[in-house]
C-alpha cells in the first residue's frame, strides 16, 4: 500500500499541523511515513506545500513524483490547482472554498470552484464556515482533515486521538473546537 | 533502542548530543535553523549540553574550536552561505590537530527555496582537505552525526556533514541509541598544533596532506560508499551521491534490472570504488543533489573512453534540485503525468510581510522621503525585509549577502549616486554590519544608514537577536556616530508623516547617519500574547 497526499495552503493556515496529525495517526497505525515540509520564506504569506508519503513499506524519496498523489488536501482553492500534475488519474482533490485573497491578481473565485468541479474526484467543502460553527475560524485546517478522512487509510479514532494531542497544551476548550471542526468536516464530505 | 520522529536537521541534532557533545553554537538560517532550535529546547528540557545562538556563523565556528581546545565535543551549524562567513576558521581549523571532536553542519539549499545561491559545500570540504558525510535520509543523518566525532578525534579534524533542503526538512522515523558521555576537559597534547606561526602551520599542513591517504583509504572501506557490480550486465553504472539515491530506488523497479551501483555517503571520493565501477561499464550515470562535484573529477579533463551522463551532458539540469521524476528521466524512464486542466494558468504566491509589519511603515516612510530625488539608491540587506524588493513596496535594490547593504551603500555614494540609503535588520545588522559602518564612521560617508528593529531574528522564526534593541543605539554611538545625526524612531504608520520628514532632513545631511526605527516582529508579538 502507498498512499501519497499533497497538502496545500498558504503559510499561516496550518497546513503542517494537517500534516503532523495524519503523519503521527499513520505512523501509529504501524505505516512508514515521510513527511516533508516547507519552512523559511515561503511560510510568510506565499504558497505552502508538503508532502506526506504513507507506505505499508519502507519510502525512499521525501518528495511526491508526478501523477502518483492519491490525494490534493488543500486549505484554499487557488491553490488546490497548482499541484495538479502531481495528482495520479484516480486521485481525489478535497478543498476549502475559502480564498485567501493576499495577491493582487487572483482570479475570479467562481472560476476557480468550477475548475475544481471538473475534475473526477473533487470535493469542495466550505471550511471557514464549518470552522466558524464549531467555535473558531481559526480550526479550519481541522475540518478539512475531517473532509479528507473518509479517504485517509487511517481510522477516525486515531486522527482524534493526535488532534486532541496537538491542542492539549492550549486547553480543553481548543480541543472541543478543533475536534468538533473535524467531526462537522467529516459530515460534511460524507 | 527507540523510535522517534525526527526532521533530518533534528536527527543530527540528536546524533550529536548521543555522541557526547558539549556544546553546539550556531547562527539561525534555513534550511539549517532547526538544528540549533532543537539543541535549544533539549538543553531547557534537560538541562544540557549548552546550545547558544550567536551573532554569526565565524563567532560560531571559533566558540565551537575552543570547545574542541579543550578537549570535548562540539558542532556548530549554519547554511551553505553562512560557511562563507565562517571560512577563515574553518579553513585553518583544519590545520590545527582537532583535539575534542568538532563537527560542521552545513545545509546546502538547491534550488535556492530561502537563499541567493545554490553552492555546494562539498567543494569547501575538499578544499580544506577534510572529510565530508553526506547522509541520504534521517537515520542516517542520526549515524553520521555521531559517527562525524569519533572521525574527527581519530583524523584530528573537523569533519563536515552535509545536508540539503529536502533532508533538513522531511521527517521520519530515526532509530536512536544510547548517550555516550562527555569527554573531559583536556588541552591539545601539543600546544605548537594549535599556533599557526609560519613554521607550524607549514608541518601541520604537511601533516594534513600526509595524511590524506588514510581518508581516502577509510572512504574506501564501505561504510558509507557502497558498490554493487552487476556481473551479467556491462552497459550501465549509476553513482548516486546523498539523497538522490532516494530518488534513483524510487524509481528502480520500473528499469526491469539492477544497475551496477556505488553510492557515495562520504568524501574524500572512494576512487577504487569509482575505478572498479568504471572498469565494469560502459556508460556511468552520475545522479548528485548540487553542482556536478563528482561528475566533474570523472571526466577530467582527458575524455573518459566511457561515456558519462549527468550535469554536464544535459543528462540532469545544471541547475535547481533534483526531483524523482528529473531522476527517472535520466534514467530512460518515460514520464508520468498527473491530472491537467486545459488552459488553466494560476498566478503565483510570493512569499509577502505580514499584515501590520512594521518594516512596511519603513517602507512607505523612505519611499516618501527620498521621493524626487534622481539619483538615489536603496541598498538592502538578508531578511523579511528584503520582501521590500517587490511590489507593492518596490522599496529597494539590492539584496547580495548578509551586511552588504551597508558597504554598498558606502561605495555607491562615493561612487556619485546620492543620496544612498542602506536598509539592514537588527540581527543582520549586528551579524555583518557594524565593521561596515566602521568604515563609513571612518570617512564621514554622505549615506544614511536605516536599521530596521523588530527586536527579533524574523525570517528564521524568530530567533533571540544577540543584544537587545536598547543596546543597538549605545553601539552606533560608540563606533563615533555623530550624536546629532543617530535618531531612534518608532516603525508605526501613526508615524510615518513625522519619519518621513526626519529622513528627509538625514538624507539631505551631507555625512553618515543612522536611523534605528524599532517596532517589534508582529509575530513574535503574537506568539508572545498566545504565552
Amino acid at each position: 500500500m502507498k498512499y501519497d497526499i499533497i497538502l496545500a495552503g498558504v503559510g499561516g493556515q496550518g497546513v503542517l499541523s494537517v500534516s503532523a496529525i495524519i503523519a503521527s495517526s499513520a505512523m501509529k497505525e504501524g505505516l512508514y511515513v515521510k513527511q516533508s515540509e516547507v519552512h523559511g520564506m515561503s511560510q510568510r504569506g506565499g504558497a505552502v506545500l508538503a508532502n506526506l508519503r504513507l507506505a505499508d513499506a519502507p519510502i525512499a524519496s521525501d518528495l511526491i513524483p508526478l501523477g502518483s498523489a492519491a490525494l490534493i488536501l488543500s486549505m484554499e482553492p487557488l491553490e488546490s490547482l497548482r499541484y495538479l500534475a502531481y495528482l495520479s488519474p484516480e486521485g481525489a482533490l478535497v478543498t476549502s472554498t475559502n480564498p485567501v485573497v493576499n495577491i493582487p491578481d487572483y482570479p475570479d473565485l467562481e472560476g476557480l470552484l468550477g475548475h475544481v468541479r471538473t475534475l473526477p474526484q473533487s470535493r469542495l467543502v466550505d471550511g471557514e464556515k464549518l470552522a466558524r460553527a464549531a467555535g473558531s475560524a481559526r480550526a479550519t485546517n481541522m475540518v478539512m482533515v475531517g473532509a479528507a478522512s473518509h479517504r485517509l487509510p487511517v481510522k477516525v479514532e486515531t486522527l482524534e486521538h493526535y488532534i486532541q494531542t496537538t491542542f492539549a497544551a492550549k486547553g480543553e476548550k481548543v480541543v472541543e473546537t478543533n475536534l468538533r471542526a473535524f467531526r462537522a468536516g467529516r459530515e460534511a464530505a460524507a | 533502542m527507540t523510535d522517534m520522529v525526527l526532521l533530518g536537521d533534528e536527527a543530527v541534532a540528536l546524533g550529536a548530543v548521543h555522541a557526547g557533545l558539549t556544546a553546539a553554537y550556531a547562527y539561525p538560517g534555513t534550511p539549517s535553523t532547526e538544528i540549533l532550535e532543537y539543541l535549544v529546547r533539549y538543553r531547557q528540557k534537560h538541562g544540557g549540553p549548552h546550545a547558544a545562538w550567536c551573532a554569526n556563523e565565524k563567532t560560531a565556528y571559533e566558540e565551537a574550536l575552543g570547545v574542541s581546545f579543550a578537549g570535548r565535543r562540539a558542532m556548530t551549524s549554519m547554511k551553505h552561505v553562512g560557511l562563507n562567513v565562517a571560512a577563515d576558521p574553518f579553513m585553518n581549523s583544519a590545520i590545527v590537530s582537532i583535539n575534542g571532536g568538532l563537527v560542521v553542519v552545513v545545509a546546502d539549499d538547491p534550488g535556492m527555496h530561502s537563499s541567493q545561491n545554490e553552492q555546494d559545500t562539498r567543494y569547501y570540504a575538499d578544499f580544506a582537505r577534510i572529510v565530508c558525510l553526506e547522509p541520504a535520509n534521517q537515520q542516517e543523518a542520526y549515524d553520521m552525526a555521531r559517527e562525524a566525532f569519533d572521525l574527527s578525534e581519530r583524523f584530528k579534524i573537523p569533519v563536515l556533514i552535509r545536508l540539503v533542503t529536502r533532508l533538513a526538512h522531511s521527517r521520519a522515523a530515526v532509530r536512536v541509541r544510547d548517550a555516550r558521555p562527555q569527554n573531559p576537559v583536556r588541552k591539545p597534547p601539543v600546544a605548537s598544533s594549535w599556533v599557526l606561526l609560519p613554521a607550524n602551520a607549514r608541518r601541520q599542513w604537511h601533516d594534513l596532506l600526509g595524511r590524506q591517504p588514510q581518508f581516502v583509504e577509510w572512504s574506501e572501506s564501505g561504510e558509507f560508499n557502497h558498490l554493487r557490480l552487476n556481473e551479467e550486465r556491462r552497459d550501465l553504472g549509476v553513482i548516486t551521491t546523498g539523497i538522490a539515491r532516494n530518488y534513483y530506488v524510487e524509481s528502480l523497479d520500473e528499469l526491469g534490472y539492477q544497475p551496477s551501483h556505488l553510492h557515495i555517503g562520504a568524501y574524500p571520493v572512494p576512487v577504487e570504488l569509482m575505478r572498479r565501477l568504471l572498469g565494469h561499464v560502459s556508460r556511468v550515470l552520475v545522479l548528485e543533489e548540487g553542482y556536478p562535484f563528482v561528475e566533474r573529477m570523472l571526466r577530467g579533463i582527458v575524455a573518459p573512453d566511457i561515456e558519462v551522463l549527468g550535469k554536464e551532458s544535459g543528462a540532469v539540469p545544471p541547475d535547481g534540485e533534483l526531483t524523482p521524476d528529473i531522476v527517472r528521466r535520466a534514467m530512460g524512464l518515460r514520464e508520468r503525468r498527473g491530472q491537467e486542466i486545459p488552459g488553466l494558468s494560476l498566478p503565483n504566491r510570493p512569499p509577502q510581510l505580514c499584515a501590520g509589519c512594521p518594516h512596511a511603515d519603513s517602507f512607505d516612510a523612505i519611499k516618501q522621503a527620498i521621493a524626487g530625488f534622481e539619483s538615489a539608491v536603496v541598498t538592502s540587506d538578508i531578511g523579511c525585509y528584503t520582501l521590500g524588493a517587490l511590489p507593492p513596496y518596490s522599496a529597494v535594490e539590492s539584496c547580495v549577502c548578509m551586511g552588504a547593504s551597508v558597504g554598498m551603500a558606502k561605495g555607491a555614494s562615493e561612487a556619485g549616486l546620492k543620496p544612498a540609503l542602506a536598509m539592514i535588520g537588527d540581527s543582520t545588522f549586528l551579524h555583518s554590519g557594524v565593521a561596515p559602518l566602521m568604515d563609513a564612521v571612518a570617512a564621514n560617508t554622505d549615506m544614511t544608514l536605516l536599521i530596521l528593529d523588530n527586536e527579533t531574528t524574523a525570517m528564521t522564526g524568530g530567533q533571540p537577536t544577540i543584544l537587545p534593541p536598547s543596546r543597538i543605539e549605545k553601539l552606533v554611538l560608540g563606533l563615533g556616530v555623530d550624536p546629532a545625526h543617530c535618531h531612534v524612531i518608532t516603525a508605526h504608520h501613526r508615524h510615518t508623516e513625522e519619519n518621513r520628514q526626519l529622513i528627509r532632513k538625514e538624507v539631505e545631511y551631507p555625512g553618515l547617519s543612522v536611523i534605528i526605527a524599532v517596532r517589534e516582529c508582529i509575530e513574535t508579538l503574537k506568539t508572545k500574547k498566545q504565552g
